[in-house]
């Protein structure tokens, strides 16, 4: 780890003061889970890191009747044991759940699971974000990529690593974002971007802009759901998850929303599936459908094949789960 | 001539009981210090630097920045201008310093021109690896052609089992201090007798100057056996530094790629059998990597050896990946797993239960154990419900989840290595054994605790264990599952000599001769008249001021009886596998080993549970991703070399198989048999519940879904 300035202050003002405008000076800390990794493999190499667990604004989880407002540096344990989250929110805490480490819901945060960087093996080795090789040709395709992307949106091959970003989306989430010029908001669906450049980022973050908050809408009438594939029960990354928010009138479906995530580089809306639930009632078969329809337009690199699958099967998981749920 | 044998089973008072673990509180607590915790004063740290290519030359290395930066104590240089490494992450220079930033930002100044050489770094697909094929020549029994072209049946299958590493939670590496002409030297090594002499002679002292210490070791596997190259330099280093210790542990990522790994292991085979299942002829073109080296050469057809025509083709395969050591039953797991497969495959082509099957081809297994395996066949039945829970391949149900069982195979030597033991009876009553041995976390010091205490009729609590140091008399490394026959049987000797010296010394005070008298309770006795009898107290204040002691040695040439080798084992699996997402999830895992004498049974279960879950890991998760184009190692860390977690390895049942007939022949190695057979029977448990073949292990949802997918079309 190269060594670094640590700053630890206790407003967002001041430490929106210490970040700089150009991306690699200056990390903000929050739970350190992803960045103190990046920082020991020198993928990450900052001058200064930025502390914000003590900016008390950025903590607590809010109740009012648009919604949930979760502050920045909640961690996935205090998400978890909401009581709110708990009841109206399954799809949310089956997504923190699918973290399975204690520790890690204890430390990382909800910021920072949004934030955090992918899993990419040729990212994490050196070779760049698009992963690519001396003459800028991508790694990724013509190499080992069964963990990658099943919908890649050229150069990027490498998958989203966030777990609550597809059931956020699908909650129709935004994120609140602060900077020197004041705050401003973006869908979460919005937080997430293509890099320009192999050193480039994948979030239409500023590099002194600070995630503050995010607030999730009232999901009172909606039936949510995530269903997470997951090799291993302990701790492991998911390899595809499917989130849906079914917007109901009596027993059928005015609109639904279906975000897959870790298959592509931002989590993906299955758009033709979602249409076909529109004012339809939700059945165990058109579920089955609905799940074959978002795996549909993949454009599979030669190991992710088996994604498709997968998408198939989490989607209809997903619905049939939220199916069960009392509106 | 004392009596060395073992007392009989139904004496014993303390062997064959289950006594806990006597370190186990210490490490369950945190206090037990490892040696990669050790830290010393004025200790300096060290980093590597690792070759970024698979294949490269070293033009030339320049290291005068690294030197100059403060807080640098010594640079030493593995890899000079003009060596060739063959691996990615090989060793290129080693630096110390006064922390293990600076250590590391020094590596970073290191300034290597590399020449870049071709690589070759994937050997699944033999048709493929060009000159860095080195076939081993057929090897035929029998008459296979006229064999196969008599069969009713023949199976035809292709297998295969990646490169996997040793991931020891404790890495390789040590602490080493060279002051004078004395080395102190604490490593993390499964030989504390030897290691020692390795050091010396890689920096040409003579071995007595070398001080091995060693309290606990973190996993080794098979793969801690040397002083290791960065061992050496650590020395080096601690000289060249004016004698401070150094310590050099491996990161994770070097642990990964440098320290050791288990071959893969690829076949074709084919099998002639007659309708009735009887094998005919076997047929195979096997191939395997382990580095530039090549591979092991895993012994097929496994346990069923006598399969009267065969033909045997083996390739090593040279590939730029980092050199092989010894790992947990070198080339049997791969080998279980090519034949099991191989069998259960014809099963399901004969439509037989694989349980017949795997008993009437028994007839081809060494003699010695044809019977325990007909016996352990039938207990790991019971024990799995087989008649309950088996059904034809891919005959299971209509929904989602497939259950599935299977059958896994091993076999092993085991015995005793070469052992030396020092007993000494103090007048106080205390006791101590001394031995150059380690306990690799297997239980060893507890073993040693309950034959001595078994001897001399005392609670295990009444014996002093004193092993991991090299001023100890001379015990073998912990290698080849030969510690707990070894340490048993010397400990057994030089506890009996001692007690002797100690008849000697009581007897008149009994009114007895020394080979009248007996040690039982606590008590020196006369044989059969308990009323003539001292308490060991006051028998040892017999010695007065004169400690007494004896030694034992475990001859490998004339073990007495106390230990043998040659076990058998079976293994079964039951796994639920998903076919809409090809996640496989194991049940139960049933696990019959025999192991001769068994000192502490829960030891020996405990052991068989933790080969069960490494089999669970190697048939699910387990696989080095090599990287074809930058002949990297793409998974050097615990993210995507997966291991299995306690929610993944389901209920493991262990059945030792514990009877008067096994238990006469003496102690048998355990560490490495159990360990065998458990890949082979999940993958066969999987074939079987999804009703096809996944070529390769590990099975992960992307094989599994693919070999579905393969069967609809």
């Amino acid at each position: 780890m190269q060594a670094f300035e640590y700053a630890s202050p206790s407003t967002l003002k001041e430490a929106i003061g210490m970040l700089s405008s150009k991306w690699g000076e200056v990390d903000v800390l929050a739970g350190g889970t992803d960045l103190l990794s990046l920082m020991k493999e020198y993928t990450h190499t900052p001058k200064k890191v930025v502390n914000i667990k003590g900016i008390k604004e950025l903590g607590g989880i809010t109740k009012s009747g648009a919604g949930l407002k979760i502050g920045a540096t909640v961690t996935l344990d205090e998400l978890v044991s909401n009581a709110t989250i708990k009841s109206e929110y399954p799809s949310l805490l089956e997504a923190a759940m699918g973290v399975s480490s204690p520790q890690i819901r204890n430390m990382g945060t909800v910021g920072g699971d949004l934030c955090q960087r992918p899993r990419c093996w040729y990212f994490r080795q050196g070779f760049g974000i698009l992963g690519q090789d001396k003459n800028g040709t991508s790694l990724v395709p013509k190499g080992e990529n069964r963990f990658h992307a099943l919908f890649p949106q050229a150069p990027a091959y490498y998958v989203n690593a966030s777990s609550l970003a597809p059931a956020l989306i699908a909650l129709g989430a935004k994120v609140q974002v602060a900077g020197p010029n004041g705050n401003r908001e973006v869908a979460v669906a919005d937080l997430f971007v293509i890099p320009k450049s192999n050193s480039g980022r994948e979030l239409s973050l500023a590099a002194n802009e600070i995630v503050t908050s995010i607030t999730v809408p009232s999901a009172r009438g909606v039936k949510n759901a995530t269903y997470e594939v997951r090799q291993k029960q302990a701790l492991d990354w998911p390899i595809t998850t499917a989130s849906v928010a079914l917007k109901m009138k009596g027993s059928t479906v005015s609109s639904a929303s279906i975000i897959l995530g870790h298959v592509g580089p931002t989590p993906v809306q299955a758009k033709a599936a979602e249409s076909m639930l529109n004012g339809k009632s939700l059945t165990p078969d058109l579920a089955a459908e609905v799940g074959k329809a978002a795996a549909q337009g993949a454009q599979p690199l030669n190991g992710t094949a088996y994604k498709a699958q997968l998408v198939r099967t989490a989607v209809k998981r997903a619905l049939l789960e939220a199916l069960k749920q009392r509106a | 001539m004392p009596n060395y044998s073992w007392p009989p089973m139904s004496t014993r008072a303390v062997m064959g009981k289950s006594p806990k673990r006597q370190d186990g509180l210490e490490k369950a607590s945190g206090r037990a210090k490892y040696n990669s915790d050790l830290n010393k004063p004025g200790m300096l740290f060290t980093a590597l630097l690792h070759s970024p290519y698979a294949h490269a030359r070293v033009r030339s290395i320049d290291t005068s920045a690294a030197e100059k930066l403060q807080g640098v104590t010594a640079v030493r240089v593995m890899a000079a201008a003009g060596a060739e490494v063959n691996w990615q992450s090989q060793e290129v220079a080693v630096v110390a310093a006064t922390s293990e930033a600076v250590a590391r930002d020094a590596v970073r100044l290191i300034k290597v021109d590399w020449e870049v050489l071709p690589h070759m770094v994937k050997e699944d697909d033999l048709g493929k690896v060009g000159n860095r094929a080195k076939p081993a020549g057929e090897q035929v029994t029998g008459d296979p052609d006229k064999a196969f072209k008599e069969a009713d049946v023949v199976l035809d299958g292709s297998y295969g089992m990646p490169v996997l590493t040793h991931c020891c939670l404790e890495p390789h590496g040590q602490v080493v201090e060279w002051k004078g002409d004395v080395v102190n030297f604490w490593p993390s090594t499964q030989t504390v007798s030897n290691v020692g002499g390795d050091l010396a002679k890689n920096l040409e002292l003579p071995a007595t100057q070398v001080k091995v210490h060693q309290d606990h070791v973190g996993g080794g596997f098979g793969s801690k056996f040397a002083a290791d190259r960065w061992g050496i330099e650590g020395a080096r280093l601690s000289k060249a530094s004016g004698g401070r210790p150094v310590k050099v542990f491996l990161d994770r990522a070097a642990e990964l790629n440098i320290a050791g790994n288990r071959p893969s292991a690829y076949a074709k085979i084919k099998i002639a059998a007659k309708k009735d299942g009887t094998i005919t002829a076997w047929d195979s073109v096997s191939w395997a990597t382990g580095g530039m080296g090549g591979g092991g050469m895993p012994p097929i057809p496994y346990v069923y050896t006598n399969i009267p025509n065969k033909r045997l083709n083996h390739t090593a395969v040279a590939t730029n990946g980092g050199p092989l050591r010894a790992w947990r039953a070198p080339n049997h797991p791969q080998a279980s797993y090519l034949t099991c497969s191989a069998l259960e495959d014809l099963a399901a082509k004969l439509g037989m239960d694989p349980m017949v099957l795997f008993a009437k081809n028994v007839q081809y297994a060494a003699e010695a154990r044809r019977e325990t395996y007909l016996y352990q066949l039938k207990k790991a039945a019971e024990l799995s419900e087989w008649s309950k829970l088996w059904h034809r391949r891919g005959d299971s149900g209509s929904g989602p989840v497939k259950r599935g069982l299977g059958i896994g195979i091993c076999t092993w030597q085991g015995a005793g290595h070469a052992s030396n033991c020092k007993a000494t009876i103090h007048s106080d009553g205390s006791v101590e054994v001394e031995l150059g041995s380690q306990d690799l976390g297997t239980g060893t010091r507890t073993i040693i605790g309950q034959v001595a205490a078994e001897t001399l009729g005392l609670p295990l609590e009444a014996v002093k264990v004193k092993i991991g140091d090299n001023s100890y008399p001379v015990s073998g490394s912990s290698g080849g599952s030969t510690t707990v026959g070894g340490v048993s049987s010397s400990t057994r000797i030089a506890t009996v000599n001692v007690l002797e010296k100690l008849f000697e010394k009581v007897a008149p005070s009994l009114n007895s001769t020394a080979d009248k008298l007996e040690a039982r309770g606590g008590k020196i006795q006369v044989k059969g008249d308990a009323t003539k009898s001292l308490t060991w107290a006051a028998a040892c204040k017999k010695l007065g001021v004169q400690s007494i002691s004896d030694n034992g040695t475990n001859d490998q040439r004339n073990p007495r009886g106390l230990n043998t080798a040659g076990v058998a084992g079976i293994q079964v699996a039951d796994v639920s596998v998903d076919v809409e997402t090809g996640v496989v999830k194991m049940n139960r895992m049933v696990a019959v080993q025999d192991c001769g004498l068994i000192v502490n049974p829960k030891l020996a279960e405990s052991q068989v549970l933790g080969a069960c879950i490494m089999s669970v890991c190697g048939a699910l998760m387990e696989e080095r991703v090599m990287d074809a184009m930058t002949g990297r190692v793409l998974n050097p860390e615990m993210e995507f070399y997966k291991l299995a977690g306690i929610a993944d390895i389901g209920n493991i049942v262990v059945h030792m198989d514990i009877r008067e007939e096994n238990d006469k022949r003496g102690i048998v190695g355990l560490g490495e048999p159990p360990t065998v057979g458990g890949v082979a029977a999940i993958a066969n448990a999987v074939a079987n519940a999804i009703g096809v073949r996944v070529p390769s292990v590990p099975l992960t949802p992307d094989r599994v879904l693919a070999a579905l997918e393969e069967k609809r079309s």
